[in-house]
């Protein structure tokens, strides 16, 4: 039986008032007799950042897209909270340059909005001088703001935002990070997160989800940055600055991402019974008991100690 | 002295030209322009169908255009074909198939060129309420779905996940450019409509601001291509479809002529 990746169960996440917003409850999507994910389980919550990352074409933007309803999972189910209000930004739009299309119209695109409100907005996002600018000829990042303007004006419940800052400079990066942390401050919106990078979204992010079409390893950015699986899509070099303790995981993935169960290949490794949920932040360390089924504390081990000084 | 069929000619030209113009723009900018030719290919085999089962030309071809549209949706929906290989096979096939079923019509005398050139000096008082009723209705249902299909023409998937529905708005414009299929095929023929759908809208995309105003000065450069076209074709005794898509696409070429001062507004 294929193992089935479990995100962090939503009892270790912040305080949820007002219940959660999804619950993805091993979500499959098949295309052409492949998965092109399995057994996804995804939960957010109220005021919660959760990145997705991956390699291209792990699973990350469909998994997304089961999220937004935009397809159908052939396995599990999604639940949504009733009402939910969902603002969505992808990472670019055809719109053809036949069309006069500005980016006060984009605003209103699904909705009417009142002027004042509209040119708010995109101060708030820093756009506010590109009102009358055609869609067409924004930056990738200009773009991103606007369509966050767009998140603004709507207060959505939630945000899901498709690689905001693929195409973007390093400072604007940075940038764009704070302006997702000031939304999610401000509307107290759940944001889901599709990126490439972790270190940068590891600042604002309560959990990530790793995903090689299946859930690799989740957990906070420490414990995730600190997974072997991770290492191994991402390589060592992408997280120097923030390992911090390693586990083994009990599978390897084959080159379609097929799960290959190890058998002991290394007698000092601690094969564990979950070996898809981790969660080696460092509060956590001496309490790995309150984690309920299927972990238990002797799971997970600092491989190094000299390691165990915490990136940060 | 205009004599009455030049008179309802451009009253049917004209009211053909303000529906197609808008519809058009959104054949643009959503790039179907293969597309309503496909749709406007089938034409032929609708008007054929509707001589065979004996119910109005204008119903059949309705019909007709709206099947071959959900067929290509089918066919791109099972995948293994590129959706322009799926255009070129459905829009030849269909005129072919048209031209062949004529052919068998051996009892009766059709008039195969109007049908694939127009014959808007050969419009009657009927055709002139069914011109301005049903571009009336097709103008009424665009206006009602303008932003939502304007939304599904800019951003489908954020359309959707904010809880529109850019399938059905989908849909309910392939009707829409059935209908005007339907009433323009008396006008400029099977041939010729996509041009009436595209060059006012091509011609009024420098000129226009907003999706709106483009809808407009299109709707606008298409009566005055159609009052042009026929005015032309009566007095040089040229076909009159034909000539009306020349005169759309002489205004096009005049948008193109760089006016002075007029690159300070667009640069």
């Amino acid at each position: 039986m294929p193992r089935t990746a479990r995100a962090i169960a939503p009892d270790t996440a912040p305080g949820t008032p007002g219940g959660v917003l999804f619950r993805a409850m091993g979500i499959g999507v098949k295309r052409g007799g492949d998965w092109l994910i399995k057994g996804v389980d995804l939960t957010l919550n109220p005021g919660e950042i959760v990145t997705l990352i991956g390699p291209n074409g792990s699973g990350k933007s469909t998994t997304a897209k089961v999220v937004l309803g935009l397809m159908r999972p052939d396995a599990g189910k999604i639940e949504r909270a009733a009402a939910l209000r969902v603002g969505y930004v992808p990472q670019r739009l055809a719109i053809d340059d036949t069309l006069p299309f500005t980016v006060r119209r984009l605003m209103t695109m699904t909705g009417p909005a009142d002027d004042d409100a509209i040119a708010r907005a995109l101060s708030r996002a820093g756009v506010g001088h590109l009102i009358d600018a055609a869609v067409q000829r924004l930056s990738g990042g200009e773009f991103q703001r606007a369509l966050m303007a767009r998140a603004i004006l709507r207060r959505p419940d939630l945000l899901v935002l498709d690689e905001p800052v693929q195409g973007v400079d390093f400072a604007g990066e940075v940038a764009l990070y704070e302006l997702i942390r000031d939304i999610r401050d401000e509307l107290g919106c759940g944001i889901l997160l599709i990126s490439h990078d972790l270190h940068f979204v590891m600042a604002e992010t309560d959990r990530v989800l790793c995903l090689n079409h299946h859930v690799c390893c989740a957990g906070t950015p420490q414990s995730v940055a600190a997974d072997p699986e991770y290492r191994r899509l991402f390589g060592p070099r992408a997280v120097e600055a923030l390992a911090v303790y390693q586990h083994h995981h009990d599978h390897a993935h084959g080159p379609d991402g097929e799960v290959i169960p190890l058998a002991s290949r290394d007698p000092a490794a601690h094969s564990h019974g979950d070996g898809a949920v981790c969660r080696l932040d460092h509060e956590h360390e001496h309490d790995h008991g309150h984690h309920g089924s299927g972990h238990d504390a002797d799971d997970i081990h600092p491989i190094d100690p000299a390691s165990a000084t915490d990136g940060q | 002295m205009v004599s009455d069929f030049i008179l309802r000619a451009a009253l049917a030209g004209i009211g053909v030209a303000l529906v197609a113009a808008p519809l058009g723009c959104f054949v643009v900018w959503r790039r179907m322009a293969y597309f309503g030719d496909t749709m406007a290919h089938s034409a032929l085999l609708g008007a054929a169908a509707a001589i065979a089962f004996d119910i109005d030309a204008t119903l059949g071809v309705f019909i007709v255009s709206v099947m071959v549209a959900l067929a290509l949706l089918a066919l791109e929906r099972r995948g293994g074909l590129a959706t322009d290989t799926l255009l070129g096979l459905l829009s030849h096939s269909a005129l072919a198939v048209g031209l062949v079923v004529m052919g068998f019509m051996t009892g009766l005398r059709l008039d195969l060129f109007g049908y694939l050139f127009g014959d808007i000096l050969a419009v009657g008082t009927n055709d002139l309420i069914l011109i301005w009723g049903g571009g009336a209705v097709i103008l009424a249902v665009l206006l009602c779905i303008w932003r939502p299909l304007l939304a599904a023409t800019v951003a489908p998937d954020v359309a959707a996940a904010e809880g529109m529905n850019p399938a059905r708005q989908r849909l309910i414009f392939m009707l829409l450019l059935a209908g005007v299929i339907a009433i323009a095929m008396k006008i400029v023929g099977i041939l010729l409509i996509t041009a009436l759908l595209i060059i006012p809208a091509a011609a009024a995309r420098r000129l226009a601001h907003t999706p709106e105003s483009m809808a407009m000065i299109a709707a606008g450069i298409g009566a005055l291509a159609v009052a042009g076209g026929l005015g032309a074709a009566v007095a040089a005794d040229t076909p009159a479809g034909p000539t009306i898509v020349v005169a759309a696409l002489v205004l096009f070429l005049i948008g193109l002529i760089p006016w002075p001062g007029k690159a300070a507004d667009h640069g």
